[in-house]
This record gives structure tokens, sequence and C-alpha cells, in this order.
């Protein structure tokens, strides 16, 4: 009898055993194959960013600079002038628009989650029904061009990406979980909403704080849209990466100019030098994200499956 | 002796709308920002769909310009140019719905099955990356890997002694890359998403079926995938809500003003855009628009009243 308990019991261990390491097995394959998919092409810009010209028209992009040459960068080091106008000018807007736009989602976002407060639910669907509805991309240009006279203008950029319906639902997810009791302790001592908010809920909100600034920074680090829709004219410092755009394009629609006539432009290393720029111009992220990521996702955690 | 209701509750009436924006001043205050920012922005913007039903004229303005009815949508309809939009941004978004969740799902299963922490840890950091960074950067990591001449791919295959295509002149290709490039783009963030919903998962009936002897290939099977059901239904169903509206800048980044390419890669988005901005045909452009806006709030609304008649708690609305 014991005995063949003891089987039994040997036997369901080697079942479990091997469905374990087959799945496993299957899973650090699999996700390691996707992981260095995740991985390897940002390495191959590095990496061709470092190659010559040469060596690029001869085997192409490849994992390793078959030459090593810093001359693309050195070109761009040389006329730094753009580049350091678009690190100043997406910096500017990266940190202004970070602050502003945490401070009012975070308000919003805690006066509406305020139970005693009789129009939240109102408010909120106000600010909720423009995530559902919308008038479309032409009515929105011809308000800032035309309305608002903001083309050439940084807050074209700066004012349209403050706030969002998701951010102000995800804050509210973050300011749910702090307890009822802070709010009330706050008004016995007499102390005003806006008091309350201030110097008792914000400090208690620093996961929170972080995450939404994260998802607001990055989304103005990354801004080209709506650069591309108001910025095209006299301004002369573009954002980083619509600054990025135009290398990219540009270097390609000066190569496919010229490609009919006799002119070559050998001394142009196009090639290298969009990916010098793209280096310069992500390198920030990059170096951030190992730092970051984890706010990232306790943001999703708290504000995706139930928004 | 009998004892009376207090006089206080009884004659206890509604305070008045004028009390009550005085008492909750300064919450409204606190929401002031809010109510500004969404009315300049969102709703001031709604009247100029008119412009759909005119000939815009740049200088005339929006409201004087000549009405025209539906001269625009007709247009569109006869020429076959909304029907072709609407078949490849309704393709594309089924794909990405469809692939995406498969191996988000997949992926989150697999990797909770994983024991080693900092392995879970650091292959969940790395498969955000791509999230994180701009559509403008994944463009050149796609030319970087796919372009004739020094694609990564394109000599690959060529030392493989196979024969790469011109993809940047090649339209069928194309409807493979975009989905691989999204895909690519979204696995991380779904997977955190789902990763999040296991976590949540009552821990106590994996370990009774732990003890009961269950195989991890039958808790995957009966009790991990059945629980995230309700998840996976939810998010299906807000994705398809969402079906006419598109990942503009993956698109417009990767296959731009290239018109070789429009006929797999067009989707209302970038069409309204470039006939916006390339063409100024803004009647046009806001009439693609429009019907985008008014059909797809139909849709959100019948996903919403569908998942509202699942589980009430999730509905939107």
């Amino acid at each position: 009898m014991t005995a063949n308990n003891t089987n039994h019991m040997h036997t369901t261990h080697i079942k479990k055993d091997t469905s374990q390491i087959v799945i496993n097995l299957i899973t650090y394959v699999l996700v390691t194959i996707f992981c260095l998919m995740c991985i390897l092409p940002f390495w191959m810009i590095i990496a061709s960013s470092f190659s010559s010209e040469e060596a690029i028209r001869r085997t192409g992009f490849t994992l390793w600079p078959s030459d090593l040459s810093t001359y693309s960068y050195e070109l761009l080091f040389r006329s730094p002038d753009q580049m350091v106008g678009a690190y100043v000018v997406t910096i500017c807007l990266t940190a202004v628009g970070t602050l502003i736009g945490l401070f009012l989602v975070s308000m919003t976002g805690y006066a509406l989650q305020r139970k005693d407060f009789p129009y939240r639910n109102g408010i909120m669907f106000y600010i909720y029904f423009t995530s559902l509805f919308s008038a479309g991309l032409v009515p929105f240009y011809l308000l800032i061009v035309q309305t608002l006279n903001l083309r050439d203008s940084y807050l074209a950029i700066l004012l349209p990406l403050l706030m969002s319906p998701w951010l102000i639902v995800l804050m509210k997810n973050f300011v749910k979980a702090i307890p009822h009791e802070i709010t009330e302790s706050g008004k016995i001592d007499g102390a005003g909403d806006f008091k309350i908010f201030y110097a008792l809920i914000l400090p208690n909100l620093k996961p929170a704080l972080a995450t939404i600034g994260l998802f607001l920074a990055l989304s103005y680090w990354n801004e080209w849209y709506y650069s591309s829709l108001f910025l095209t004219t006299k301004v002369e410092y573009r954002p980083l990466q619509y600054h990025l755009y135009n290398v990219i394009n540009k270097v390609a629609s000066l190569k496919n100019s010229v490609a009919g006539s006799n002119v070559v432009i050998t001394d142009l290393p196009g090639e290298t030098l969009k990916m010098a720029t793209a280096v310069i111009a992500t390198g920030p992220i990059i170096l951030l994200y190992p730092f970051v990521q984890k706010y990232f996702v306790a943001g999703l955690t708290v504000g995706a499956v139930k928004g | 002796m009998q004892k009376t209701v207090p006089q206080k509750v009884v004659n206890y009436r509604k305070p008045s709308v004028g009390r009550t924006i005085v008492q909750n001043r300064t919450l409204i205050l606190m929401c002031l920002p809010a109510i500004l920012f969404f009315f300049v922005f969102s709703y001031l913007p709604m009247p100029g769909a008119y412009i759909a039903f005119t000939n815009f004229q740049y200088n005339k303005g929006i409201f004087g310009s000549d009405f025209v009815g539906l001269k625009n949508f007709q247009f569109l309809f006869i020429s076959g140019q909304l029907g072709l939009l609407l078949k490849n941004t309704v393709l594309y978004n089924l794909a990405f719905i469809v692939l995406g969740n498969v191996v988000q799902l997949a992926f989150a299963v697999l990797l909770n099955e994983v024991q080693n922490k900092v392995y879970k840890k650091a292959a969940q950091s790395i498969m955000f990356l791509p999230y994180f960074i701009s559509d403008v950067l994944v463009s050149l990591l796609v030319y970087n890997l796919i372009n004739y001449d020094y694609g990564f791919i394109s000599n690959l295959v060529r030392s493989l002694g196979g024969e790469m295509p011109k993809v940047y002149q090649d339209a069928s290709a194309w409807p493979y890359i975009i989905v691989m490039v999204n895909l690519w783009k979204s696995t991380g963030y779904g997977t955190v998403v789902y990763f999040a919903a296991i976590t949540g998962m009552d821990a106590s009936m994996m370990e009774a079926a732990q003890i009961d002897g269950a195989s991890t290939w039958q808790r995957i099977r009966y009790i991990t995938l059945p629980t995230l059901k309700p998840t996976v239904i939810i998010l299906f169903l807000f994705a398809i809500g969402g079906i006419l509206k598109g990942n503009f800048g993956l698109f417009y980044n990767l296959v731009g003003n290239n018109s070789m390419l429009f006929k797999t890669t067009d989707i209302i988005e970038t069409y309204v855009y470039r006939s916006m901005m390339n063409s100024f045909n803004f009647s046009q452009s806001s009439a693609v628009g429009l019907f985008q806006s008014v059909v797809g709030f139909f849709i959100v609304l019948g996903a919403n009243a569908f998942v509202k008649h699942l589980d009430p708690d999730y509905a939107l609305f």
C-alpha cells in the first residue's frame, strides 16, 4: 500500500516535471528570441552610426562596423547648431509640459475622485466623451492655425499634450487607493479642498506622479506629429524627433533629387549621418529606460484593464 | 405620548443649485482648467465638422465657404476611395487585434510559469523597450533592416542565395511588414497588461491545483486561461470599438508619401493627413474624418453595450 502510494506520487511528480520542463523550454527559447529582436535593431543603429559610409555601401548594415569611423559624429559636432537647438527646444517642452500637465491632471483626478463632489460624474463624462467622439483632424487643425493663430508657435505643441482623458482616469484610479480618511482629517482641521489636495494628497501620490509624469514626458520627448502639422514654415529649431524625421526624409529626398543628374555627392555620408542623428536624438530615452520602466509597468497595472 | 420625527429632517430639501455651486466652488475651480482644456481642444472644433459639407476656401473660413451638401461624401463613395480606405483600416486593425492578443496572451501565460525571477523581470523590461521609442525611429530601424541596397535582412537573404524584393516599391509586401512591426512594438505593452491580470488572480486556486497534482499544462489550460477569459473578451471588444482608428504614426513614418505603396497601406488617418497637408483638400479630408468619427462612435457604443451585457462592472458608461 505504502509502496503503491509513493509510486503514484512519484509518477505525478515526473509528469508534472516533463510538462513544466517543456513549457519552460519553449518559454525561454521564444522569449529570448523576441528579446533579441527587441534589442538588436537598436544595436544595429549604433553600430551603423560608427561605421564609415563606404563600409555600408560595400557590405550594407551589419551588426559590427567593419571599419570604425566617427566621421558622421564629427560632422554633426562641427555644426552643432541644429542639434543643440533641437535639444534645448525638446528639453524645455518636456520639462514645462510635464510639470504643468502633472499638476493639472492630478488636481482634476483628485477632485473627480471625491465622493462628496456632486458634479464629478457629469464632469467625468464631459471629459471622457472627447475620447469617444472628435471633430476630426481638419477642424482641429483650423482651430490651432486660424482661431488660435498658433502656427509656428511652440504652444501648438505644448498645449494639446497637457492632458488626456486616459491620464485623468489613470490618476483617478491612483487617487482611489489613498484612504478617504486623509481628506476627512483635513476637513476636520479646517483645511480647504485645495489645501487638502496640495498638502495632504500630493505627498501620498508620489508613485502616481512618477508614472503619469513619465507618460507625459515620453509623449513630449517623442513628439513629431503636432510639429509636422504646426511647425512647418518659420521655425528655426525643431523638436528632436521632428528634426530626426526631417534628417531621415531630407537626405533621402536629397539623394533622389540628384540621382538623375550627374552630380555625385559622395562626400555626404547620408546613411551614417541619419544613424548618428538617431543615436543622439534617442540616446537619453534608452539610457533612462532601465531606471524608469518600472513606473510604466505600475501605470499599466493600475490603469489598463479597468479604464 | 407620541414622538414626532424631528422637524429638521421632515423639512429637508435638496439645496439649491446656486448653494451647491458655492459649497463646491473649490472643487469646481480645481476642475476648471481641465474643463476649459477639453472645451477648447475638443468641443470648440466640433461645429467645424461642417466643413465636410462645404467647398472650403481657406480665406473664406469654415462658415463662409459654399455649402455643397453631401457632394464630398458622394465623390468619395463613387470614386471607391472610401471603400479602399475602410477595407485597409479594418483589415489592419483586425490583424493587429487578433495576432497581437494571441501573442501577448501567450507570452504572459508562459512568462508566468518561469521560476527565475530575474529572467522574468529582465524579459518584461526588454520586451517593453520598443514601446518607448518614437515612430520616427521605428521607421529608421525598419529601413535599416529591409531597404534593398544596404538592409541587414536584404543582405542576409542575398548571402543565402535568395532574391530580395525591392520592398519600398512593392506594395504587396507591406501588410506583412506593418503587421510585424506593430506586433514588435505592442507585444511588450500587452504582455505587461495580461501579466498584471494573471498576477491579480487568486493564488490559492493555483496552490490547490498544484497540491492535487495538476501538471503545468493542466493549470494553464484549466485555471489561468479560463480566469483570463473575461479580461481577454473585454480588451478585445474595446479594441473592436476602435477599429476605424489607425496607428497613424506608425503608418505615416513607415510609408510616408511613397505613393507606390498606397494601395495596400493607405488607412483613413493617413489619407486625412495627406489630403489636408499635401493636397490642401480640406473638404474631402474632413469628410473622411467625419465619417470615421461618426461611424466609429456608433461602433464604440455597440462594443460598450456588449461589454455591459457581459459584465456591467467593466462598461465604460
